[in-house]
């Protein structure tokens, strides 16, 4: 049975940052990384731009063979972990290799989640999540001219607009009041909405889908809950993800929404860990434990997790899960960095909004402390917010300046803090 | 991790005059317009702050770019740009706390900072010496190329500069040495080791306080009569053993140019022992002979300025170094080591006690720094034939107050102590200038 001392479950962001973070403290342990994937390790958020082509699926690995060469690690690709062992230590494979291992860290991602709709479970349709998901959209998309998508998240706007530029004609379909719901506010949704009714996308918001239609298999059209149809050749479904754990099951592992995790990314379980968009963990504002789900804070939990992992004692522990989006469309951006806090009536909000410019800023302030900060068309430095909201810096000395010229303001304070 | 060259930035020097920003747009744009520029000076008078991106050793805009666009070069440590694979998503943006990589709309992507190829067209536009270009690297690299001649865990307090001066000395002096460490803090560290093995991987010995200079200058002379003349001595000594009861043999080895390289740490004082003033103790030193109380406010009689005082002996060279000024350290070591194949060279080299002066550990190095910007400790050199060349400008001195504040040995100075402090750095420079060669 092949020992290893660090076990890493999944090679996108949060594990490859481990990766490096237990490399900084332990030159040499043994250190194995598993993928389910084939292809060399990547990023889901690449994915609509390998549909688009603007990104080469040959060219969208994120570390190549020397990189893992010279960090002494062994990647393992197209083996699924399909159950551990904790009290024996062992991560068994889908080719039904046991894999003992000293710590083990699981950062398997998530998976889409498809809704019940009736209909859909006989039809062909599309998700947006690995690669070869990608390749297949890329291809039926090439031919289709009428495309459906549910869903008016982050995946599902960036594939339409990625469908309508190649031809065909797109209709989202989104449940929620308003597009990109829980990412940005409905001003700044108002804006991104208009771009895509602009270039003729049709965005149906606060519409559900009873039913989809098909013949030999095929979506041919999707009936909504207002009795209205649109054709649909091709369907892609884009109503989010959940963290995958069913590979969990009878583990002894604690999962709530995803895998329960203290400040150190650790499970309930002494030796294994979890980190990114398969991890619930702290949240910034709010008690509850969160899945965050998004890159950056995915990052911050591998490295994190890497640090408890080696025993690394620079290991600061998790201030929590912050939302953090960037939304490109249209060569245009949408930037959100933590919460709008529009129901606290403490909550001071600064906004300027010019909508036929598509200009749009957001300033959430609250005891004098930034909690947010919303910007479409305009430059911000979402790293300098970042710091600024999870860091809680007193911004009562400078609010006059900041509220007028964050970027510039917000830069100077950075600068200050750090030397 | 090999170190890299990187862009300082010295805000109390930075004017706001914006040359390196128009300098930044006009080379990478080829446009005045400052948005171009890859650095942002931001702030208001006197208070100017810089948005820069720092080539960070781990850096997060790299962690957080899906299209592996980013990546640190291994072997300048830019953190280069891909145009070609970035899809302009903005994630790296969110990784950086400096705001050191931005969109710049005009040409649709995200922009930063690659060095020029090292050799930054905002450094060279900087005419106050806010920015500069530290290549400490080099130094770093090059001595990382070298073995330790130290064994790894000398004892040396915390934040001692002592440690990384001698282990860079050694380095860099070689080998063929042989090392005399006379009583005070280098030996007491460790260096002539513990338990019947030495703490260096050359010969050492730990003569009297009183005669360093005289046993080398007979290890010297023993070796070039038995032909081993490329054998290098080496004192590493404190100012106790130097100025004080170890002068007399110094000078005699002086007067004669005596072939050897003579490293005087002053820590002004004898730290290692608690604390007891030397001659080179600086007027108003609180020190465990000096104290503070109803009569006494700290030392009451100037320092000893050895340095001059080697000056005006026959040495071939003498030179003051200070550890924050590494590169100059080095230019003077590789003069002091050429000179001492045939005659004495005098290295002396401050060095900031954090216990014995009482600051905090990680101070030394801005100690160090502002005892040389202020004038109290002024880096030159001097040859016979070349005369005294000041190694860095002593021009436009800040304060005195502004060294002297953060230091517990001087927290009780008064108003009239601190003034005659100021004016005493004053007369030093000017006796110093006059050592100055003049004219062609």
């Amino acid at each position: 049975m092949p020992h290893t001392r660090y076990l890493v479950v999944g090679a996108s962001h949060a594990g490859l940052e481990a990766v490096t973070a237990i490399r900084h403290w332990d030159a040499e342990g043994s250190l194995t990384v598993l993928s389910r994937e084939a292809h060399r390790p990547y990023s889901p958020t690449i994915l609509p731009y390998v549909v688009s082509g603007r990104s080469r699926p040959e060219r969208v690995a994120l570390k190549d063979a020397a990189w893992f060469e010279a960090r002494k690690v062994d990647l393992r690709c197209g083996e699924e972990v399909v159950s551990i062992d904790t009290a024996g230590a062992v991560a068994r494979t889908a080719s039904g290799t046991e894999w003992r291992y000293e710590r083990l860290l699981l950062a398997t991602g998530a998976a889409p989640a498809v809704p019940p709709v009736p209909g859909l479970a006989d039809v062909r349709f599309h998700v947006l999540r690995t690669l070869d998901d990608a390749l297949a959209l890329r291809d039926a998309g090439a031919g289709a001219t009428t495309a459906v998508v549910l869903g008016a998240g982050l995946v599902g706007l960036h594939a339409a607009e990625v469908l309508a530029k190649a031809g065909a004609r797109v209709a989202v379909v989104e449940r929620q009041a308003h597009a990109l719901p829980g990412y940005l506010d409905a001003p700044a949704a108002g804006i991104v909405e208009a771009a895509f009714r602009d270039r003729g996308i049709a965005l149906m918001t606060g519409r559900t889908v009873s039913s989809v239609q098909s013949r030999d298999g095929r979506p041919v059209s999707v009936t909504l809950d207002d009795g209205g149809t649109l054709p649909a050749d091709l369907l892609l479904v884009g109503t989010g993800v959940r963290p995958a754990t069913g590979f969990l099951e009878g583990s002894g592992i604690a999962v709530g929404q995803g895998i329960l995790v203290d400040d150190t990314m650790r499970t309930n379980i002494a030796d294994v860990w979890a980190a990114g968009d398969v991890a619930q963990a702290r949240a910034f504002f709010g008690a509850a434990p969160i899945v965050n789900g998004i890159l950056p804070d995915a990052v911050e939990q591998g490295r994190i997790a890497g640090m408890a992992m080696a025993g690394d004692p620079a290991l600061k522990p998790y201030i929590g899960g912050l939302p953090i989006n960037t939304f490109p469309f249209f060569g245009r951006h949408a930037v959100s960095v933590g919460i709008a806090g529009e129901d606290d009536p403490s909550v001071e909000i600064h906004r300027r909004l010019d909508a036929r410019a598509g200009l749009y800023s957001r300033l959430s302030l609250k005891d004098g402390r930034l909690i947010g900060v919303c910007t479409v068309g305009m430059p911000i430095d979402a790293g300098v917010m970042w710091q600024l909201i999870s860091r809680r810096v007193d911004l009562a000395p400078v609010k006059q300046d900041f509220v007028v010229a964050p970027l510039d303001t917000g830069r100077a304070l950075m600068s200050r803090l750090w030397r | 991790m090999p170190s890299y060259e990187t862009i300082a930035f010295r805000a109390q020097d930075c004017d706001g005059c914006m040359k390196c920003v128009t300098a930044c747009a006009q080379a990478k744009s080829g446009a005045d317009d400052p948005a171009q520029s890859r650095i942002q000076i931001l702030g208001a008078a006197g208070k100017w702050e810089l948005a820069l991106c720092r080539q960070c050793g781990d850096p997060k805009c790299v962690s957080n770019c899906p299209s592996a666009a980013l990546a640190k070069d291994a072997e300048t440590g830019v953190v280069a740009w891909d145009a070609d694979r970035c899809v302009d998503c903005l994630l790296c943006t969110v990784g950086c706390a400096y705001a050191g990589i931005t969109r710049d709309a005009r040409v649709g992507h995200v922009s930063k900072c690659d060095l020029c190829d090292g050799d930054p067209a905002c450094v060279k536009a900087c005419d106050r010496g806010a920015l500069t270009l530290n290549t400490a690297a080099r130094i770093h690299r090059r001595a990382a190329e070298r073995e330790d001649l130290f064994a790894p865990g000398l004892a040396a307090c915390q934040g001692c500069n002592s440690e990384l001066l001698i282990r860079h000395t050694l380095r860099h002096v070689g080998p063929n040495t042989v090392v005399a460490t006379p009583p005070g803090c280098i030996p007491g560290m460790g260096t002539v080791g513990y338990n019947g093995r030495t703490g260096t991987k050359v010969p050492v010995f730990h003569p009297l306080l009183t005669n360093t200079a005289s046993m080398l200058t007979g290890i010297k002379r023993y070796y070039k009569r038995v032909g081993r003349d490329d054998v290098q001595v080496l004192a590493l000594a404190g100012d106790g053993g130097t100025s004080d009861a170890g002068f007399q043999s110094l000078s005699g080895a002086a007067e004669r140019d005596e072939p050897m390289l003579y490293i005087c740490v002053d820590n002004e004082g004898y730290m290692n022992t608690g604390m007891q003033a030397s001659s080179a103790t600086t007027y108003g030193s609180w020190t465990s002979t000096t104290p503070v109380g109803e009569r006494l406010q700290g030392k009451s009689t100037e320092a000893k300025n050895l340095p001059v005082v080697m000056m005006t002996h026959n040495c071939s060279y003498v030179a003051t170094a200070a550890t924050a000024f590494l590169e100059d350290f080095y230019e003077k070591l590789d003069k002091a080591i050429e000179v001492s194949k045939t005659g004495m060279a005098y290295l002396h080299v401050f060095a900031p006690c954090p216990t014995g002066w009482r600051f905090g550990s990680d101070r030394t190095t801005d100690v160090c720094r502002l005892a040389v910007e202020t004038n109290f400790f002024a880096l030159w050199d001097y040859t016979p034939d070349a005369g005294l060349t000041f190694t860095r400008p002593t021009g436009r001195p800040r304060p005195v107050r502004e060294y002297l504040a953060g230091i517990g040995k001087y927290r009780h100075l008064s108003e009239g102590q601190v003034a005659h402090i100021q004016a005493t750095v004053e007369r030093k420079i000017a006796h110093l200038r006059r050592f100055e060669r003049t004219g062609a």
